[in-house]
């Protein structure tokens, strides 16, 4: 009876097996299955072992499409995670009315479709009828997205500041309003100046929320697909082809699965690093902060 | 430095959280603040502190207002209810920290850690962080902080609520020494009478947002001049019953029938309320005098090395405090008797007439 009981309790877990199998484990085993066999059709497929691995880590246009990408990443948490905490720090108190028409702002960006987004910044930033592009050119400074590089940059790494930045914004206001009204009084009686309290008292009790936000933002700017892909195409030439798009431009423009298989398994590893590390870091920095 | 509040009045959206505020602290006095979750105690404590203005009202510093002058000028040190310590910082940078701010030389500073840290035992932990100690020894670092200032005026805001109670008797114990030695005005607030009388010194009993009381807190517990500071200062709580004196007898619910004589013949015929704390009420017999009370037990609780063992007279929920532990079955039957020399007696209108410790209105 006793044993039967113990067992039983696989069962309930089981639901959750199935389904991480189904959304997780099963498509990864099938990229791993393409990114060492060259496949021409049902049936007729031959193991080549690590060539496609070989071929995708050589390729210079996936290199230069790594380092587009670490570089808009880079700035895009450059920007967004000091912004959005001096957005949090600016926005009034909980109570009251003020907080709420704040937070419904913030959130509106939020709340539209990625490839919506794409699509309102395009016609933002059109030279004749855009609001911002027109304005520019009417100040006698040409401004066009689809023919410079550094515009089609500055388009996207505005759209994707306007877009996010609200994300850091209102974790970082939870985490502020999370901290005992008592810790400002003590700083205050201890006559602290207020970067004193920004430094010893919010900035180490938002570190939590912090660390969620700079992960969450990490991997979705490294990921980001949609609104390159809707605004410029990773054009100019290739000047906003980043990972994601040059994988799609491998996979389904050419049709190289295996390539394209190996090289999915290598952006998976980059971003995992890259959390580990961010994780890790931020683990170290707060060593003992927790209380 | 002394300190008077003269009329102070807190009204927020309408409401008045504190009332006609009167009071003196006398420079090196220990003042418990007494009263139950918002009677208005940690309002005035914010405005002792300098952190809120009074809405009306004035505070002065010997024959100096400062009603109007800002926290960072004052000389106050406070602790709270939380354990409110900088996050990033270990003990020894903890406790320094409104020192440093200051801007005090390094080797005082230094002293004066060390000072405070051996008086409430946290020298072995300077180096570790807030979140690797205790809840106990967080709210050390936090009482530290406060009295390495040495400032004039330290303000306690329910400093132990959030310990354990084991804790909690080690650590009043030990504020009471460190109080006695200082000579700035204390002011610890509590809900909870015991802890009031294990402090001692002056008390303040607060009720939505009046002052009720002041006075020694031995005098005012021995002659609560209400029916509501008799309440707010016994835990448990006093039992208060409805009586009547006529016609040369004191009357009190169904049983009790008392010749008048005694405390009692001062009073004239009438209503009265008589309250009886509840280590009056005693399951044996103690003196040919005591009245006796039959009842069934409706809740008998252990706690600690007491016994409190809750009835129903005369209308009233009684509750009977005995030492040591005593196991009574629910609905059993339950005997007990009473001093009627230990008896409260108050007006109908709520004010002390006579009190079992020689006072007489």
């Amino acid at each position: 009876m006793k044993k039967w009981q113990d067992n039983r309790g696989w069962l309930f877990i089981l639901p959750v097996f199935l389904i991480v199998a189904f959304s997780a484990v099963v498509p990864l085993m099938t990229v791993v299955n393409y990114s060492i066999q060259d496949i021409f059709g049902p049936g007729q497929r031959v193991f080549v072992g690590t060539e496609w691995f070989r071929e995708v880590l050589t390729d210079e246009r996936l290199h230069e499409a790594l380092w587009r990408q670490l570089l808009f990443s880079g700035l895009v948490l450059l920007i967004e995670m000091p912004l959005g905490i001096a957005i949090a720090l600016m926005m009034p108190d909980k109570k009251g009315f003020g907080a709420s028409i704040c937070l419904v702002v913030l959130a509106l960006p939020l709340l539209i479709p990625w490839n919506v987004i794409g699509t309102i910044w395009i016609i933002f930033t059109r030279p004749d009828i855009g609001l911002m592009g027109a304005t520019i050119n009417t100040l006698g400074l040409t401004f066009d997205h689809t023919a410079n590089g550094l515009h089609a940059w500055i388009t996207l790494m505005l759209m994707e500041v306007w877009h996010w930045t609200p994300l850091v914004a209102l974790l970082a206001y939870a985490g502020l309003q999370s901290i005992p009204p008592a810790y400002y009084q003590a700083a205050k009686i201890d006559g602290a100046s207020s970067w004193a309290v920004f430094r010893y008292i919010q900035l180490p009790k938002m570190r939590g929320v912090l660390t969620i936000a700079l992960l969450l933002r990490f991997m979705d700017s490294f990921l980001i697909y949609a609104e390159p892909f809707v605004l410029t195409g990773g054009g100019p030439g290739n000047t906003t082809t980043f990972l994601s798009i040059y994988l799609v431009k491998i996979a389904v423009g050419q049709f190289d699965l295996g390539p394209a298989g190996a090289f999915s398994l290598i952006y998976f590893l980059i971003v995992l690093l890259f959390c580990y590390l961010f994780y890790q870091a931020l683990q170290n920095v707060g060593k003992g902060e927790q209380a | 430095m002394g300190l008077t509040l003269k009329q102070i009045n807190k009204i927020v959206e309408g409401e008045h959280h504190l009332a006609d505020i009167n009071l003196t602290l006398a420079s090196g006095s220990r003042n418990v603040l007494l009263g139950r979750t918002l009677a208005g105690k940690t309002s005035l404590l914010r405005i002792l502190a300098g952190l809120d203005r009074p809405t009306t009202g004035a505070i002065h510093e010997n024959d100096r207002d400062i009603t109007g002058i800002s926290v960072r000028k004052r000389s106050v040190a406070m602790v709270y209810q939380q354990f409110i310590n900088y996050p990033s910082f270990n003990v020894y940078k903890n406790i320094a920290s409104p020192l440093l701010v200051a801007g005090q030389d390094k080797e005082e500073v230094n002293q004066r850690v060390m000072d405070t840290a051996k008086l409430l035992h946290l020298d072995p932990m300077l180096d570790r962080m807030p979140s690797e100690l205790s809840g106990g020894q967080q709210q050390r670092v936090a009482i530290a902080r406060a009295l390495v200032k040495d400032a004039d005026l330290l303000l306690l805001d329910e400093p132990l609520v959030n310990l354990d109670y084991k804790l909690r008797e080690e650590l009043l114990e030990e504020l009471q020494a460190i109080f006695e030695k200082r000579d700035s005005v204390v002011v610890y607030t509590t809900t909870e009478p015991s802890e009031a009388l294990k402090l001692g010194g002056n008390i303040i009993v607060m009720d939505e947002g009046k002052v009720l009381q002041t006075g020694t807190t031995s005098e005012v517990y021995r002659n609560p001049a209400t029916v509501k500071t008799a309440e707010l200062f016994s835990d448990p709580p006093i039992n208060m019953l409805e009586g009547e004196i006529r016609s040369g007898r004191v009357m009190i619910g169904d049983q009790l029938d008392i010749e008048r004589s005694g405390l009692f013949s001062s009073l004239d015929e009438g209503q009265y309320l008589f309250g009886i704390r509840p280590n009056h009420l005693y399951l044996n017999r103690q003196a040919d005098g005591d009245a006796r009370i039959n009842s069934t037990v409706k809740i008998s609780e252990i706690n600690g090395s007491e016994t409190f063992i809750h009835f129903e007279y005369g209308g009233c929920q009684m509750v009977l405090q005995e030492v040591g532990v005593d196991t009574r079955r629910i609905d059993s039957a339950l005997t007990c008797y009473v001093n009627p020399e230990k008896f409260f007696v108050y007006s109908s209108q709520g004010d002390l007439l006579i009190s079992p410790n020689g006072f007489s209105a």
